[in-house]
């Protein structure tokens, strides 16, 4: 193998080195340091993930491990308008699947996938702590309760909107 | 200390507290079956995640199963090893691995030795209730790198190489990645091992049980080359070989085979039968008139680096361009045996028979993995023709040898030719931990204070631990080494030399846990510390039996400085027998263009 030189822009390895120090560059703080490099980038793209490394002294492999192994963390970038619908048991039993479904087939995009405008993610979660409106979903922040897959076209269409 | 009382399956035993459930039933005569576990003896390497549950067992009074391999012995335990539930059990556990594991056992490089295969004909597995799903596990694709296949297909997540590669390495090339069905060991980012910092070590391949981690088999090209008539063949043994390849046919460990390899290789029809230990030699003239050099410049005050470190082995040049790129000037830029022999096969033994250097196959066999990728290395090509065509493992000649119908027991005993075949027994050392610096010390004592060595046997650089230190007297001058194996020792050391708090002349590195003896391309020991400590011993007795054993003395590396080299570190050897070392760590750099 020959010398890998990855770029990165200032601002980007700047913020990340900030995160490891907040957290005095430990190892064992990997997990809470992916998190917030993934709130500040809205995904862990492979760069992130060996400066993630190099400044914690693990290996990338392992960093990798971590990212790969839980859902909640992606290499994908995340769309202007993150969608996500709850699949907790409350929702479920109230047909969230239906929900889920009728988002994958208004988006195009399969759950962990971005469209190609980069506009819509979609992801499922577990509960956001608002059962009684059953089945939810989130769409940039902004929970829709009670939800019918015929709703799904609007609340899109909405967001669409305010792109023109 | 302290101990416990407890029964398994009916009987009574005491055994020291912290015991696992696992080793107390050993002691009993138990083998409870394990798949995961993987204890090596001797070299302080345990893997015990506890993961596979081939090896529960029922303890009274706990609701659930327990793993034998990380359940410590308690008090008064009752342990049943055998009931029906455990067996019950056990098969599941085992159906269940093997409804997404490939069956294609027999085409696996891995059969006859796999661990997998062997607890399925030992639980007699039939049929298969569970059928996993063929799709998740076809999306890994199988990949080649110069040294090493990875079929994750065939991983059953026992995790062994990672802990090699993570705990007894600290190389970090591997890790656990994805989760359920998709979960195997791989890169960062799934990437080919080329784009890892791996160092084709191969003691990932070493402790694998299945399939999934194999060696690049060059068997096929080495016949195709033989059978080949417009060629000239030229094969090189490693030391290590000699006191390993006998268990490949029965034999006990520690046999030294030297006599009967040479036949095998002959009768195969290799046109040139010769030997490492013979470039051995010539690698401590290069390497000892180094170290002599910068010793010199150092005691008369000149600026030099210190200490030097031996280049003899690839997964620790691999090593140190990865993670230690900034000492890259510290290691001798002696070619390694393998690369020596190599370039004077197809330079000056190429000229005394005639042979065209495209004409000549140059073939090693090594108790390493990592030598199939050195032997790939630019540097050591001349015009893209390689100095080293195909390197074999060990485990390849075996095979070699028994396909070609040769009873390798009743080989009688064969010399090898001349004259890249007589060495000494400073080279044979170089097969394990602490040869290849004892070997210098033989030679650089003499050179350095022109007085004959007091005794051959350096006792003090000799043994298994992981990092040893002796100071050697030169008549007078008191020379620092330092040893270090398994490349988790190395690292010590270097950080040690970063640090400054390091006083060594001179460093000898192998990257394998117990230096070439335990390579990643020795016949499987399965974790038997017994076998890498015989095999060390005879290593030693190979030496013993050697008439001559100090490399300078050996008459054909002095014919050829004579003929053809001229003088240890002068011009020509410069030009064949040395090398350089890259930079290649990978480090994140800010873009100033964006």
């Amino acid at each position: 193998m020959d010398k890998i030189i990855i770029k990165m822009k200032k601002e980007v390895s700047d913020k990340i080195i900030e995160i490891c120090d907040r957290f005095n560059n430990a190892p064992g703080e990997l997990i809470n340091v992916l998190h917030q490099t993934q709130d500040f980038l809205g995904y862990l793209p492979a760069e992130a993930q060996e400066l993630i490394a190099e400044r914690l002294h693990i290996p990338t492999a392992k960093v990798y491990g971590v990212v790969s192994f839980y859902s909640f963390f992606t290499m994908v970038p995340k769309g202007k308008y993150p969608v996500s619908v709850c699949m907790g048991t409350a929702c479920y039993v109230r047909g969230a699947e239906k929900i889920l479904d009728a988002f994958e087939k208004e988006l195009g995009i399969m759950p962990g996938e971005t469209d190609k405008d980069g506009l819509f993610s979609l992801t499922s979660l577990r509960c956001v702590g608002a059962c009684g409106l059953a089945p939810v979903a989130l769409v940039n922040g902004k929970v829709y309760g009670r939800l019918a897959p015929a709703n799904v076209k609007n609340i899109v269409q909405e967001y669409r909107d305010m792109e023109k | 200390m302290d101990t416990i009382k407890l029964t398994i399956d009916n009987r009574e035993i005491e055994v020291p507290k912290g015991t696992t459930i696992l080793n107390a039933a050993k002691k009993l005569g138990i083998s409870i079956p394990t798949l995961c576990h993987f204890e090596f003896k001797g070299m302080d390497v345990h893997n015990k995640p506890g993961g596979c549950r081939i090896c529960v067992v029922e303890v009274a009074g706990r609701r659930n199963l327990a793993p034998a391999c990380v359940t410590e012995c308690m008090p008064d335990m009752v342990v049943r090893t055998n009931s029906m539930r455990v067996i019950n059990a056990r098969r599941t556990v085992l159906e269940l691995m093997l409804s997404d594991h490939p069956n294609d056992c027999l085409q696996c490089a891995k059969s006859g030795k796999c661990e997998l295969q062997a607890l399925a004909i030992r639980f007699g597995i039939r049929t298969n209730p569970f059928v996993g799903p063929d799709h998740v596990q076809s999306s890994y694709q199988i990949e080649v790198s110069p040294s090493i296949i990875r079929d994750m297909n065939k991983c059953v997540m026992c995790r062994r190489c990672e802990m090699m590669c993570n705990e007894m390495q600290t190389v970090g090339a591997l890790s656990a990645i994805e989760r359920g069905f998709p979960a195997v060991v791989s890169t960062a980012f799934n990437q080919h091992l080329d784009h890892s910092p791996c160092t084709f070590c191969g003691q990932c391949v070493a402790v694998c049980p299945v399939g999934a981690l194999t060696e690049v088999d060059n068997t096929a090209k080495v016949i195709r080359a033989i059978v080949d008539p417009t060629k000239k063949t030229v094969v090189q043994v490693a030391p290590a070989v000699r006191v390993a390849l006998g268990e490949e046919f029965g034999m006990k460990p520690g046999s030294i085979v030297t006599g009967k390899l040479t036949a095998a290789l002959k009768a195969l029809g290799f046109d040139y039968v010769f030997d490492t230990d013979w470039s051995a030699d010539l690698t401590i003239m290069e390497e000892g008139t180094e170290l002599l050099g910068r010793l010199g410049k150092f005691l008369k005050g000149e600026p030099v680096k210190l200490p030097i470190l031996t280049s003899c082995c690839p997964a620790w040049v691999n090593f140190f361009e990865h993670q230690f790129p900034e000492l890259k000037d510290l290691p001798s830029t002696a070619k390694s045996p393998q690369q020596m022999f190599g370039a004077i096969a197809k330079s000056y033994f190429a000229d005394k028979i005639n042979c065209k250097r495209e004409d000549m196959i140059s073939v090693s066999v090594m108790p390493c993995l990592a030598k199939k990728y050195e032997c790939g290395r630019d540097e050591f090509k001349v015009n893209g023709n390689p100095d080293v065509d195909f390197s074999i493992t060990t485990r390849e000649l075996a095979a070699l040898i028994k396909q070609a119908n040769i009873d390798f027991t009743q080989l009688p005993d064969e010399e090898f030719d001349s004259p890249l075949g007589e060495s000494t027994g400073a080279a044979v050392i170089f097969g394990t931990t602490g040869g290849v610096i004892e070997a210098a010390v033989r030679t650089a004592y003499e050179v350095h204070t022109g007085k004959p060595l007091p005794k051959i046997d350096f006792e003090e650089l000799r043994g298994l631990e992981g990092i040893r230190s002796a100071t050697i007297d030169f008549d007078g001058l008191p020379i620092n080494i330092g040893i270090a194996h398994g490349l988790k020792n190395a690292r010590k050391l270097l950080e040690d030399i970063k640090a400054g708090k390091c006083n060594f002349h001179a460093i000898e590195i192998m990257a394998c846990p117990g230096g070439c003896i335990d390579g990643g391309g020795q016949p499987l020991h399965h974790g038997n510390g017994d076998i890498i400590k015989a095999r060390w011993e005879a290593i030693y007795q190979a030496d013993k039996n050697m008439p001559i054993r100090k490399s300078h003395e050996n008459p054909s590396i002095q014919a050829i400085y004579k003929e053809f080299l001229g003088e240890p570190c002068g011009h020509k050897s410069h030009e064949l027998l040395h090398t350089h070392y890259f930079d290649k760590q990978t480090t994140v750099e800010v873009d100033l263009n964006k």
